[in-house]
């Protein structure tokens, strides 16, 4: 029995944790969905998304089940492509937001210096500018690169997320288990990791969804405004704004677009909102 | 006292249970009588709350009441809205935790007077909050009701909190561990209150508590719970002379006490959770006296004695409690300081002298411990005793590294230490060990028993992961924890089975020194008994030095071989712990020690029924004769 090696029990894995929770399991089918729709729907598409074929604002067709948009490009096909740079550039700009943020929160809020005032006060001043007005006058520096855009995006995000990872640092900062790894001369960044991240999972993943929503809206309405990404690019939030002036013709060259997108940032709100509640599950199992 | 005796309260067959059907309490019966205290004692999950909530027709989310009756004062309470007309002038509450319990912005008269004018015209009295203020020992001026809660010692707003609920006149108040979060002085004062306002004001309270040294002192009348049922009913010097169901025998045997030393005997296994109440007797699985039918069926609460119930068939062989003394320690200790005890007795793990520590706060530096001098043998205990403030745990965390100190030094091994922990050497990290108060916060959510205990093996013995598994099992053993709660998540554990497992941690660094700081304060007392035996075999059994830090001069009296008094910072009394406790030379040790809770000391107070100490305060009333 002593040769025997303890039973390692690790935390619920995503299989499991669907399994269990019907909101986490469709919002793991949609997302699914969408997500091979961004990847490979491309490769489906009925025409070339960049090509005109026939009169702006046509409604739908046997050649184009989803009508024409602005310029006369088949609304299905550009549906199809415009998900990757959507997903590309919302993915990236969360995953950058969240690196900057959950870095400075944790630094910030284990330190008992004034490392923390300091972090905090100049991410304060990062959060009084307005976020648009950010995104524009980066883009107008820089020019409109999809680089330039994530960063932008991440740049007016992540005060949200170094907020809320600093004040949860803050608090399981003052745990006994903590006080327990600094009496044994753990070193800062093992108690960061080991002690700490664990514990402040559960916020940062409960927002995740909203601010994955927020970066695609922001980027989007960069894009509305005719200064992110340019013409003929096939973009959901893209289409959605440029096709705003023939609505009236057809709706669809926004609805299917926006509907994407809204399917997207449902997904990613369902599976994150799952998460967290397998979270609280196995701490607060009797 | 003359009035004839009324009851006031009467709860018939009350049953409570989850939505699932699981009960929570079953069947139980209860009377209170105008002037008396009814002591209802139990540990966590015993259902004591439970049934005091239900006494207010107040159940908590997804439990409901199943059966029984209420009456007061000879009205039966059926409905939502007679219960909502009786609470507060019926009965009323008096919280555990007093700073939640009163609203931060409202100043105190204006609570009580809020309480009086909600039920103006049906109170008994004419009350005035100030009127109300003295009448539980505080001062009636007006300065002292325009305070807020916040300005007040935690006694001072327990007190405001009996105001409230005596304000409206109720016939019944229930108290529900009102004394738990003070210190014994406090706690001292505040029960002479109650008795004093039993006496003279005629109320019926119902004192809910753990601590059955507590109600010994003032309770006329002991319901002893045990999962959701009344197991053993009567007068206290009954139960408490000789206890007839081995429940009560053991929480007895559990119960530490200063006056009289004596080695706890921790009870078998741990008390069953809601919901999994066995079909027989819940106690039949812990029960050294079970037989056969005890695990089948469900013994009736039967009349031993004159108005002494018990729920076991088998009351006769109930043994009664023995008072061991404590192990050999104190003699060896009472050889004296410089005379060296047997073999290596003589060498000093740990040495502390003229330690002084000091917070910053806004307003300048605090002090909160100077002059501090102690030292701690192999295998020795060393107790720092002292009420909340008194500087001890900013001692142990300076011991440990975690605060700085301001002069003096602390030497391992002849060894200075210096003063935060990630200066010191890995070797010196290793030796010294800290055990924290609160288990629910000790361990890491987010890590498994296993994990947490492996890390310090690995980190400061440098074992390899597969030593460090056979480490995590011996010290499950060592611990008496089973070994399957190694996958387990700090939240699947109780509180007690979190300690062990965070002084297990302890230990896998091997420590000579582990600083405990009043890490059995959050523990029911039976399972406070298997971390205090567990504690005594690591100084006997591995000749690990034991620092404990606590209020209760209880545990200090099993555990410890000398004891540090600590008031505001300073040592005001040292010795060996025979001496201290038994000839208290400090003004502050001796009010301590008389405001101390124990059993064994009103045991003898009903011994020689002569009126000493804390019965002066009124606790012994003719036994009702009925």
């Amino acid at each position: 029995m002593n040769t025997a090696v303890l039973p390692r029990r690790r935390r619920a894995r995503w299989p499991e944790l669907l399994a269990h929770d019907w909101g986490g399991r469709i919002g793991a089918i949609l997302l699914f969905i969408v997500v091979g729709v961004a990847l490979f729907g491309s490769s489906f598409a009925p025409h070339g998304s960049t090509v005109t074929i026939g009169i702006p604002g046509l409604g739908p067709s046997p050649g184009a089940p989803l009508g024409l948009d602005f310029v006369g490009r088949d609304v299905l096909s550009r549906t199809l492509d415009g998900g990757r740079s959507t997903l590309l550039l919302g993915g990236a700009a969360t995953a950058l937001t969240y690196l900057v943020g959950v870095t400075i929160g944790l630094a910030a809020g284990n330190a008992r210096s004034l490392v923390d005032p300091v972090l905090m006060r100049s991410v304060d001043v990062v959060l009084s500018f307005p976020a648009l007005l950010v995104m524009l006058l980066a883009v107008t520096a820089f020019g409109s690169s999809r680089t330039v855009l994530v960063g932008a995006a991440a740049l007016v995000l992540f005060p949200g997320v170094a907020r809320i990872v600093r004040t949860a640092t803050a608090e399981v900062a003052t745990k006994a288990y903590v006080e327990a790894a600094v009496a044994s001369g753990e070193r800062a960044i093992a108690i960061i990791r080991r002690e700490i991240l664990p514990n402040v999972m559960p916020p940062i993943v409960a927002d995740l969804g909203i601010r994955f929503s927020w970066s695609i809206i922001l980027i989007a309405s960069v894009n509305y405004l005719g200064l992110g990404l340019q013409p003929p690019t096939a973009d959901w939030g893209l289409m959605v704004s440029e096709n705003r002036g023939i609505i009236s013709t057809n709706a669809l060259a926004v609805i299917a677009p926006a509907l994407m997108l809204a399917l997207l940032i449902v997904a990613v709100n369902l599976v994150g909102d799952a998460y967290v509640r397998q979270l609280g599950r196995s701490k607060s199992e009797p | 006292m003359t009035q004839p005796e009324r009851v006031v309260l009467r709860a018939r067959g009350l049953s409570v249970e989850l939505a699932s059907g699981a009960a929570i309490i079953e069947d139980v019966s209860l009377e209170l009588k105008a002037g008396e205290i009814l002591g209802l004692v139990g540990e966590s999950g015993s259902g004591k709350t439970t049934t005091a909530l239900s006494i207010f027709g107040y159940h908590e989310q997804g439990v409901r009441a199943a059966r029984g009756e209420i009456e007061i004062s000879g009205q039966v309470l059926g409905d939502e809205q007679m219960f909502r007309r009786a609470r507060g002038r019926l009965v009323s509450y008096v919280p555990q935790n007093p700073g939640m319990a009163l609203n931060p912005s409202m100043r105190i008269a204006d609570a009580i007077e809020d309480m009086i004018g909600a039920h103006r015209g049906k109170s008994v009295s004419g009350n005035s909050a100030h009127g109300m203020l003295e009448r539980v020992g505080l001062s009636a001026s007006q300065p002292f009701g325009r305070r807020f809660p916040h300005q007040l010692s935690g006694g001072q707003q327990q007190r405001v909190c009996i105001a409230v609920a005596l304000s409206s006149g109720p016939a019944v108040v229930v108290l529900d561990e009102p004394t738990t979060g003070l210190d014994v002085i406090t706690q001292a004062r505040i029960l002479n209150e109650l008795v004093s306002l039993r006496d003279e004001e005629q109320v019926a309270m119902l004192y809910i508590t753990h601590d059955l040294a507590v109600v010994s002192e003032i309770a006329s009348r002991i319901a002893v719970m045990y999962a959701g049922r009344i197991v053993e009913q009567g007068a206290p010097e009954a139960i408490l002379r000789s206890p007839r169901h081995p429940y009560t025998r053991g929480l007895m045997a559990s119960t530490p006490d200063h006056v009289r030393p004596r080695m706890l005997q921790a009870m078998e296994g741990i008390a069953v959770g809601v919901g999994d109440h066995p079909p027989g007797c819940a106690f039949a699985p812990r029960c050294p006296q079970a037989v056969a039918r005890c695990h089948t069926e469900l013994p009736a609460l039967e009349e031993t004695a004159s108005n002494h119930f018990v729920r076991c068939f088998e009351w006769l062989s109930t043994p009664p409690v023995e008072w061991i003394p404590p192990m050999v320690k104190h003699a060896a200790s009472a050889v004296g300081e410089g005379a060296s005890a047997v073999g290596e007795g003589a060498s000093n793990v740990l040495e502390v002298n003229h330690l002084r520590a000091e917070y910053r706060s806004r307003h300048g530096s605090v002090l909160a411990a100077s002059d501090v001098s102690f030292s701690l043998e192999q295998g020795g205990c060393v107790a720092l005793v002292g009420e909340s403030g008194s500087g001890k745990t900013t001692i142990a965390r300076v011991i440990a590294g975690l605060h700085p100190i301001s002069s003096g030094e602390i030497r391992l091994r002849g060894q200075a230490l210096p003063r935060v922990a990630h200066r010191r050497t890995l070797e010196q990290r290793r030796r010294i060990q800290i055990v924290f108060q609160n288990p629910g916060e000790a361990l890491n959510p987010s890590h498994t028993v296993s994990s947490t205990i492996a890390r310090p093996a690995r980190t400061l013995r440098g074992l390899s992961r597969r030593e460090a598994d056979d480490e995590v099992r011996r010290l499950l053993m060592a611990v008496r924890l089973p070994r399957r709660v190694a996958e387990r998540y700090p939240a699947e554990l109780s509180g007690g089975e979190c300690q062990r497992v965070a002084i297990a941690r302890a230990l896998a660094a091997g420590p000579d020194v582990l600083v405990c700081d009043e890490i059995t304060s959050a523990l029911d007392v039976s399972v406070q008994a298997v971390v205090l035996e567990l504690l005594r075999d690591l100084g006997q059994g591995f000749g690990v030095s034991l620092l404990l830090i606590t209020h209760d001069l209880g545990v200090v009296s099993t555990l410890a071989e000398r004891v540090l008094v600590l008031k505001d910072g300073a040592v005001c009394e040292e010795g060996t712990v025979a001496e201290v406790l038994e000839t208290p030379r400090h003004e502050y040790t001796q009010r301590l020690l008389q405001a101390a809770p124990s059993l064994s000391a009103t045991l003898d107070a009903w011994e020689s029924a002569t009126v000493t100490r804390r019965t002066a305060v009124g606790l012994i009333e003719p036994r009702d004769v009925t």
